[in-house]
């Protein structure tokens, strides 16, 4: 992975509103970075719904957990980290929610939308064995690159 | 901005009048108890205006979708209405047109109940 040319870490506490408020800031980061405004509201959600993960599935609402968010700037792209602190999943075994049998589920479609809205959408293993969902977006501009 | 709804009646169809966001934790509270609500009063005909639905997660779009199998299984029918552009392409890149009879508007809306 590319170094970082810029980088924001936040701590975020498992609980409700921290999704909202990592979406601000990945939104107005965004914005700073020239974004437009679709794209900024696409990176906002795919966020929202990284963090909706990691309170809901990852740190299972644990308060006593914390769930990292870290944006990088490299050359050419934006990268998000949302880590949590659960077992961590595999992206292939997430069910695909555009599958006719799925598509009255009423969840599962958060990692859909993630990937719907970025360039690029990969799960690690994190520092305590949690999920560390990682999202790229070129930013704009003509060069092109691609999740480290 | 926190989601608000009103119920109005069409006829025998409760129109619902939704405004703001369908996210994770009270907006999708909402929907879930505006929907059970009507459907322990008994109506079977429900038509969510999402006119002033600027946004909805993958939350709200699952609470939409509990909505719909709900009254589905109280043998009725749901309707949506007036999709803001961003609620359309959520809906519609998650392949939930071919689930919900959404309308171009109200009269039409109206008119295709049974």
């Amino acid at each position: 992975m590319a170094t970082p040319i810029q980088r924001l870490e936040v701590t975020l506490d498992t609980e409700l509103e921290s999704v909202d408020l990592a979406e601000n800031i990945v939104m107005r980061v965004a914005e700073a970075a020239g974004f437009d405004q679709d794209e900024v509201h696409k990176l906002g959600m795919a966020v929202r719904e990284g963090v909706v993960n990691a309170y809901n599935y990852g740190n299972a609402q644990d308060r006593q957990k914390k769930i990292l968010l870290t944006v990088e700037f490299e050359q050419d792209q934006m990268v998000v980290h949302i880590v949590d602190e659960g077992n961590g999943f595999q992206l292939e075994d997430v069910a695909d929610p555009l599958a006719e049998e799925n598509l009255l589920r009423t969840s599962g479609r958060g990692i859909f939308l993630m990937k719907a809205f970025t360039d690029e959408l990969a799960v690690r293993r994190g520092p305590t064995g949690g999920a560390d969902l990682i999202m790229c977006k070129k930013l704009p501009g003509p060069k092109a690159g691609g999740c480290g | 901005m926190p989601l608000q709804g009103t119920c109005r009646e069409v006829g025998d169809i409760a129109v619902i009048d939704f405004s703001g966001r369908i996210t994770l934790g009270e907006g999708s509270a909402m929907v879930r108890k505006t929907i059970r609500d009507l459907i322990s009063n008994g109506r079977k005909k429900i038509l969510l205006n999402l006119a002033d639905v600027d946004y909805i997660d993958s939350s709200g779009i699952g609470e939409l979708v509990g909505a719909y199998t709900s009254v589905r299984s109280a043998d009725g029918e749901l309707k949506l209405v007036y999709l803001t552009k961003r609620v359309r392409d959520i809906i519609q890149i998650t392949r939930l047109f071919t689930v919900f009879d959404v309308q171009p508007d109200e009269t039409a809306a109206v008119r295709s109940f049974r």
